[in-house]
C-alpha cells in the first residue's frame, strides 16, 4: 500500500462574516451603532460568536493523498477551495478537525509572496527563497537555474520595482519553481504569464513529479490544465467534498453541478449572492439577429433590498467590451426584492447582430449602500455562425464584433 | 506555528487544539530567515536616502542637541556626575531610540506586512522579530558613535563594563521583543494600538530617566519607577559607562517586569498567531 502524505480528517472551518456585510437602516441606527460599535467589537474580538453571521467554508471534510500523486481540487467559486489550500498551507486553523502532513510542505498560494519592489533581482531571490522555506546553500546552488528560468539576465541588479509585470511574474516563479519540497500547493498561480512560460511552468511540475515522486495538490479554473496533470480530482461544493476520483469523472460531475469555470466573483455578499444564468442552456446556440435574453439570477439574504439596479457589460471572448447597458438607464427607482427569494432578473437586448462566437458577462448588482454583487467571465451565450444571411460559409471568419444588417448592390 | 507538532518522521499534525510544541526548534531550524528579514528591513529602510544609514546617528544626536538646550540649558537640569548634560542624556537616548524604534516599527510590523501572513506560513514571530533585529543594527552603530563621543570628552568607562554592558543589552533586548510582541499581536485584532503606540512611546520617554537623572524620583515612587524596564536599562547604562553610582533595586525591578513583559508578550502572541491570518 502505497504512503499517506497528507491525511485529512473531518476538516471543518467556520468564519465569522464581517460587520460590513450588513446593511444599515436609518440613519439614527447609524448613529447609534457608530456608538455602540466600539463595545460590540470588543465582544466579538474575544472570541464570542454570533451564530447567524458564521459562515461554514468546510465542513466535515477528509481525503488522504498518497506519495506521488497529483491531485486537483476543482469546484466553483466559493466552494471552499481556498480554503483547504490555507489549512493544508497552515496559514489558518481548522475550526474543527486534523491534517497530518509527512514532509515539507511548499505553498504557493502567490507568485512573488514577500517579493520587495525596492530589493533587487539576485535580493529578492534569497528573500523570496526564504520566506517559501529554502536554506540559503539551496538558494545559492539553485541561483544561475533560476536566474536561466527566468531569463531575466542583465537586469539580475535592477530593483523589481522597475521590471514589467512580464519580468516580474517569471523572476516569481523561477523562484518557487526550483523549491523542492515534498508536497507542493499550488493554487491558482499559473494563470499569470504568457502561453511559453506556462508550459514551462507545466513541464517543470512534471518533472517534480516524475522524477521526483513529489505529492502535488493544484487547484486551477484552467480544466484543460487539470485534465493533463492531474490522474485524480476532489470536486467540492458549497464546503463539503462531492466527488474524489479519477479526473475524467471529476470534471463530468463538475459541468453537472452547474460548474461554471472561470466565474470571478469581485465582490461578492450576503445580501445578494449570484446564483447564475437560469437559461444558460437555451444560450447555447443562438442566432445573432434575434433578441438576447438573460435570466440572471439571484438569492437574497436575511434582508428585503429596495432601489437594486443592475448593470450587464457583454464581453467577447477577446475581452473587448460590445454592449454595456445598465437597468438605471430605464428606471430610477430601481427593484425590491424580498428577503430569502430567489430572484431572476430578465435582460433583454434587443438584436445586438453580434458576430459568431462566444460572449462572457460582467454583471454588478448595487442598490443605495453599495455594491451587492460583482461578478465577471460569466460564461454567458455562443452566436452561431448560422444566421440572417443568404450565404454562411464564410461569416466565421469575419473581424469585426457585429455584424449589422447590411446592403451590398452593384450602380 | 499553532497546534503543529514535528514529530519524528517529518510529520506535522494541523488540528484545532492549539497545542504548542516544535516552536523553539522550529524557530531554530528557519533561523537564516530572520536574519534574511532583518536585513531586508534594514536595507529597505535606507535605501533611496542620502545619508542612508547615517541617519541612525543624526536622529539622536539631534535630539541630544534638542535636549541639551532645552533641559540642560534653559531648565539647568543637572547631570549624574562629572560630566556634560550632552554626554548624559545621549548615555540615555542610545538605548531609548533602539526601544522605541522596535516598538514603532515592530508594532505595526505584522499589519503592514499582512499580505505575507494570508499567503504563507513561517513562523509569525519573525516579523516582529525581523523589526527589532535591524533596530538593533542600527543599535549598535549608535553604540559606536557614543564610543566616539565619549573618546572627545576624554571619559574613560569603568573597567565592569565589558560585563554589564552586554547583560544591560540583552535585558533591553527582552524588554523591548516582550513589549513589541505584545503590541503586533494586539493591533492585529484591535487597530486602535497604531494611536496608541506613538503616544505610548512619548508618555514612556518621560518615564524614563533620560532628560532627568533617576535620582530626581522621590524615593517611595522608585520601585513604581523601575516597572518600566527602560528605567532600570538606561539608568544601567550610564552607571556601566559613565561610572554613576548602581542603583541595583531599580535594576532589579526593572529586570523582573522585563521578563514578566516578555513571558506574557510571546504567550500572548503564541495564543493569537493562529487567528492573524482570518482577522488580516
Amino acid at each position: 500500500m502505497a504512503k499517506a502524505i497528507i491525511k485529512a480528517q473531518g476538516i471543518s472551518k467556520v468564519y465569522t462574516l464581517g460587520q460590513s456585510d450588513i446593511s444599515h437602516g436609518n440613519f439614527r441606527e447609524s448613529i447609534r451603532g457608530a456608538l455602540t460599535a466600539p463595545f460590540r467589537r470588543l465582544r466579538e474580538l474575544g472570541g464570542a460568536r454570533i451564530a447567524d453571521r458564521e459562515f461554514w467554508a468546510l465542513k466535515n471534510v477528509s481525503f488522504r493523498v498518497d506519495e506521488g500523486e497529483v491531485v486537483g481540487l476543482i469546484g466553483r467559486n466559493g466552494a471552499g477551495k481556498s480554503t483547504i489550500l490555507k489549512v493544508l498551507a497552515r496559514i489558518t486553523e481548522p475550526t474543527e478537525g486534523r491534517v497530518e502532513l509527512r514532509g515539507r510542505v511548499g505553498a504557493l498560494l502567490e507568485v512573488g509572496t514577500g517579493f520587495h519592489p525596492e530589493l533587487t533581482g539576485r535580493e529578492n531571490i534569497f528573500l523570496n527563497g526564504a520566506i517559501l522555506g529554502m536554506k540559503r546553500v539551496e538558494i545559492v546552488r539553485e541561483f544561475d537555474r533560476i536566474v536561466d528560468f527566468a531569463q531575466i539576465g542583465r537586469f539580475l541588479d535592477t530593483p523589481v520595482k522597475r521590471y514589467s509585470s512580464g519580468m516580474y511574474v517569471r523572476l516569481a516563479f523561477a523562484v518557487a519553481a526550483h523549491l523542492e519540497p515534498e508536497i507542493l500547493i499550488v493554487d491558482e498561480v499559473l494563470a499569470v504569464g504568457d502561453a511559453e512560460f506556462q508550459r514551462k511552468c507545466l513541464g517543470r511540475m512534471d518533472e517534480l513529479r516524475s522524477k521526483a515522486g513529489r505529492t502535488i495538490f493544484l487547484v486551477s479554473h484552467n480544466l484543460e490544465m487539470i485534465e493533463a496533470l492531474c490522474t485524480r480530482c476532489i470536486l467540492l461544493h458549497e464546503g463539503r467534498i462531492v466527488f474524489d476520483g479519477s479526473t475524467g469523472e471529476a470534471l463530468e460531475k463538475y459541468r453537472a453541478y452547474g460548474g461554471r469555470a472561470g466565474e470571478i466573483f469581485v465582490t461578492a455578499t450576503t445580501r445578494m449572492r449570484w446564483q447564475g444564468i437560469r437559461n444558460r442552456e437555451e444560450l447555447r446556440n443562438v442566432s445573432g439577429d434575434g433578441d438576447l435574453n438573460f435570466n440572471l439570477s439571484f438569492s437574497v439574504g436575511d434582508r428585503d433590498l429596495d432601489g437594486v439596479h443592475i448593470d450587464v457589460e457583454l464581453v467577447d471572448a477577446k475581452g473587448t467590451s460590445v454592449t454595456h447597458s445598465k437597468s438605471r438607464f430605464l428606471r430610477t427607482g430601481g427593484f425590491s426584492v424580498k428577503a430569502h427569494a430567489e430572484v431572476t432578473f430578465r435582460y433583454t437586448i434587443r438584436a445586438p447582430m453580434l458576430a459568431p462566437g462566444p460572449y462572457y458577462l460582467i454583471v454588478y448588482a448595487y442598490d443605495p449602500s453599495g455594491v451587492l454583487a460583482w461578478i465577471e467571465h460569466i460564461d454567458a451565450c455562443t452566436i452561431s455562425a448560422r444566421s440572417y444571411f443568404p450565404a454562411v460559409d464564410f461569416i466565421d471568419e469575419i473581424k469585426g464584433t457585429t455584424v449589422p444588417h447590411f446592403h451590398v448592390e452593384l450602380l | 506555528m499553532f497546534q503543529a507538532r514535528e514529530d519524528t518522521g517529518n510529520l506535522v499534525v494541523i488540528d484545532s487544539n492549539g497545542r504548542m510544541g516544535g516552536f523553539i526548534s522550529e524557530l531554530f531550524a528557519r533561523r537564516e530567515l530572520l536574519l534574511i528579514l532583518i536585513w531586508r528591513d534594514i536595507k529597505v529602510r535606507y535605501k533611496q536616502t542620502v545619508f542612508g544609514v547615517l541617519w541612525a546617528l543624526l536622529v539622536p544626536l539631534l535630539q541630544t542637541l534638542i535636549f541639551t538646550v532645552i533641559f540642560g540649558r534653559l531648565a539647568k537640569i543637572k547631570p549624574d556626575g562629572p560630566y556634560s548634560y550632552a554626554v548624559f542624556t545621549l548615555a540615555g537616548l542610545i538605548p531609548w531610540t533602539f526601544f522605541s524604534q522596535a516598538l514603532t516599527l515592530g508594532g505595526q510590523s505584522l499589519i503592514s506586512q499582512q499580505h505575507l501572513l494570508t499567503k504563507i506560513y513561517f513562523p509569525r514571530v519573525f516579523v516582529p522579530a525581523g523589526a527589532v533585529g535591524s533596530c538593533f543594527v542600527d543599535f549598535l552603530v549608535g553604540l559606536l558613535m557614543y564610543a566616539v563621543v565619549l573618546a572627545f570628552s576624554r571619559i574613560v568607562p569603568p573597567l565592569g563594563v565589558v560585563l554589564f554592558l552586554p547583560a544591560l543589552i540583552i535585558l533591553m533586548i527582552v524588554a523591548s521583543l516582550g513589549v513589541t510582541l505584545l503590541l503586533a499581536a494586539l493591533t492585529v485584532t484591535y487597530r486602535d494600538f497604531k494611536y496608541i503606540i506613538p503616544f505610548g512611546v512619548q508618555v514612556l520617554m518621560y518615564a524614563s530617566p533620560i532628560v532627568y537623572p533617576s535620582r530626581l524620583v522621590p524615593d517611595k515612587y522608585r520601585w513604581l519607577y523601575g516597572l518600566n524596564p527602560m528605567a532600570g536599562v538606561i539608568d544601567g547604562f550610564r552607571s556601566a559607562i559613565l561610572g554613576k553610582p548602581w542603583d541595583m533595586e531599580l535594576i532589579a525591578i526593572s529586570s523582573a517586569s522585563a521578563v514578566f513583559i516578555f513571558a506574557v508578550g510571546i504567550r500572548y502572541f503564541r495564543s493569537t498567531e493562529r487567528r492573524f491570518a482570518d482577522i488580516a
